[in-house]
């Protein structure tokens, strides 16, 4: 029997396991997932909660309605990965032996890593909505909040959903606008980027948008410590942003299992072929998704072409032929931009964001870089595809490699 | 792609002025570049440009974070030697390519 072993149940780990377990004869091959939690949570959604559009039971299912059977399931924390032994420690003392490896264990906020983050003000007016938890607690904040300076600070490079602060502007400005109390907050947008986005027509367009809803963005500030008397945002370079109610996106890393297989670059993430998806340093392990390091953004969408490469070359791989699917860093996302309507973003490695019609060429129906109603009823019936089609790793009507064609090439 | 004169040498840089072709850089195009910049080279300065240039030709992606672990200088210290946007300005005197975020 060989044995492969994927590492975390989430969006990748699941849709790996459905699309192998297909593929994969039974009587050859055993398939194993170690996950340490037993709720899939739809992330997508935690953006949606501190403004009571979702709620905790919008976006929670248990993660056995979503492996096929077939699988092996282990529920348990993982020691480390022995790479030179092809096996995995689990805690308490469970070997699993592999042919091939596929690590999708993604990425952590790390609040800790920021002096004076958790410190006293943490939760009752610092909070995160990149945890169920947080995002929960900063609902019941806002219900009872009565304005002020409201600051969304990122933290770190790279983080998981790059245009989530954003959206969180963006829904804030809405939300308190049908409070009636948006004259009352004011709303600022701090990020180590030297502007909104990182890719200079996507900034273009989103600076526009935000400065349209008053969003103040503060671009360039690298956040070294919270003070929490002052309540005030400290950078590296000394300057300083003052807060009523913090939401922060806490440095994000990946998990300490990495760090412990001796794995992980400086922020335990996984030195991956950005192109094949395998591990730099094992032929037979394979990345997928927000555990690896190649450069692109964390999030579902990547996660989800990328599973498609992967499917590829693992296939390769296994009957013996070179890794030929390439992965070109495909991305899509959507950005709620408040008030029921919302922009579509689509890029790779080489093309930045552009305007232009997506998936039909010069059809849509989503305007890509327009701000329209149809890209936010996209983003709400993508939670149905999310745990219909894509976690089951079943096929949608979107390709995998990144395509010019709808697509018009401008120039700032 | 521009041809531009910096210290007598003809290099090729990019439109923000970052050298295309990290071979064309010697210890004087970084002086002139650093002087546009307002900042005098002392030894620190070529401590954390030999870093940055070493790391960039293996291949890995250069952040503040990193040069902060380098045992060079930290964070705080970078952002002294290179003001305003370290990574940025110390990229562009070590004739490396500006660094891009790719999220």
């Amino acid at each position: 029997m060989r044995k492969l072993v994927i590492l975390g149940g989430g969006t990748a780990g699941t849709m790996m396991a459905n699309k192998l377990r297909k593929a994969l004869s039974r009587d050859e091959w055993e398939i194993t997932v170690v996950d340490k939690h037993r709720t899939h949570y739809y992330q997508p959604g935690f953006l949606f909660i501190p403004f009571g559009i979702y709620n905790r039971s919008d976006v929670e299912k248990s993660k056995s309605d979503f492996f096929p059977s077939g699988v092996k399931v282990i529920y348990s924390d993982i020691d480390k990965i022995e790479g030179e032994e092809n096996r995995v420690l689990l805690d308490g003392g469970q070997v699993l032996h592999y042919d091939f490896l596929i690590v999708a264990t993604g990425t952590q906020t790390r609040p800790e890593e920021t002096p004076g983050l958790t410190d006293k003000l943490w939760k009752k007016e610092i909070f995160d909505f990149y945890t169920i938890e947080g995002a929960v607690d900063l609902q019941k904040f806002f219900k009872t909040w009565e304005g002020g300076k409201l600051v969304m600070a990122i933290s770190e490079l790279p983080y998981k959903c790059p245009v989530a602060p954003i959206e969180f502007v963006c829904l804030a400005d809405e939300f308190f606008t049908r409070k009636g109390i948006r004259d009352k907050v004011e709303i600022s947008l701090v990020t180590p980027l030297p502007g909104a986005f990182t890719k200079p027509i996507a900034t273009a367009m989103l600076s526009e948008l935000l400065k349209s809803k008053n969003i103040n963005v503060i671009p360039d500030f690298y956040i070294e410590r919270v003070d929490n008397d002052k309540k005030v945002l400290v950078s590296y370079d000394q300057r300083e942003v003052e807060f009523d109610a913090l939401t922060i996106v806490p440095v994000n890393m990946g998990a300490d299992m990495v760090e412990r297989s001796g794995l992980g670059d400086d922020l335990n993430f996984i030195p991956t072929n950005k192109f094949t998806l395998q591990s730099e340093k094992f032929e037979n392990i394979f990345v997928l998704g927000d555990a690896s390091n190649i450069p692109t953004s964390k999030a579902g969408s990547v996660a989800h072409f990328a599973s498609e490469i992967l499917f590829e070359n693992l296939m390769n791989t296994i009957e013996g032929r070179p890794l030929t699917a390439k992965f070109d860093g495909h991305a899509n996302c959507y950005i709620e931009t408040g008030f029921g309507k919302g922009a579509l973003i689509d890029f790779n490695y080489e093309t930045e964001p552009l305007p232009g019609t997506f998936p039909l060429p010069g059809i849509g129906p989503f305007g890509l870089l327009k701000n329209t109603k149809m890209n936010h009823y996209g983003k709400i019936m993508f939670r149905w595809i999310y745990w219909h089609i894509l976690l089951k790793g079943k096929e949608l009507p979107v390709e995998a490699d990144m395509t010019m064609a709808g697509k018009k090439r401008v120039s700032l | 792609m521009a041809n531009k004169e910096i210290a007598g040498k003809t290099v090729d840089v990019n439109a923000d002025g970052y050298l295309n072709n990290p071979s064309q850089w010697d210890k004087d195009v970084a002086i002139e570049i650093a002087k546009e910049e307002g900042i005098e080279l002392s030894n620190k300065h070529y401590e954390v440009i030999e870093f940055l240039r070493k790391t960039h030709e293996s291949g890995e992606t250069l952040t503040i974070r990193k040069v902060g672990k380098s045992g060079i200088t930290d964070i705080k210290g970078f952002y002294e030697l290179f003001p305003g946007g370290p990574l940025k300005i110390s990229s562009k005197i070590a004739g490396i390519p500006k660094p891009s975020s790719c999220v």
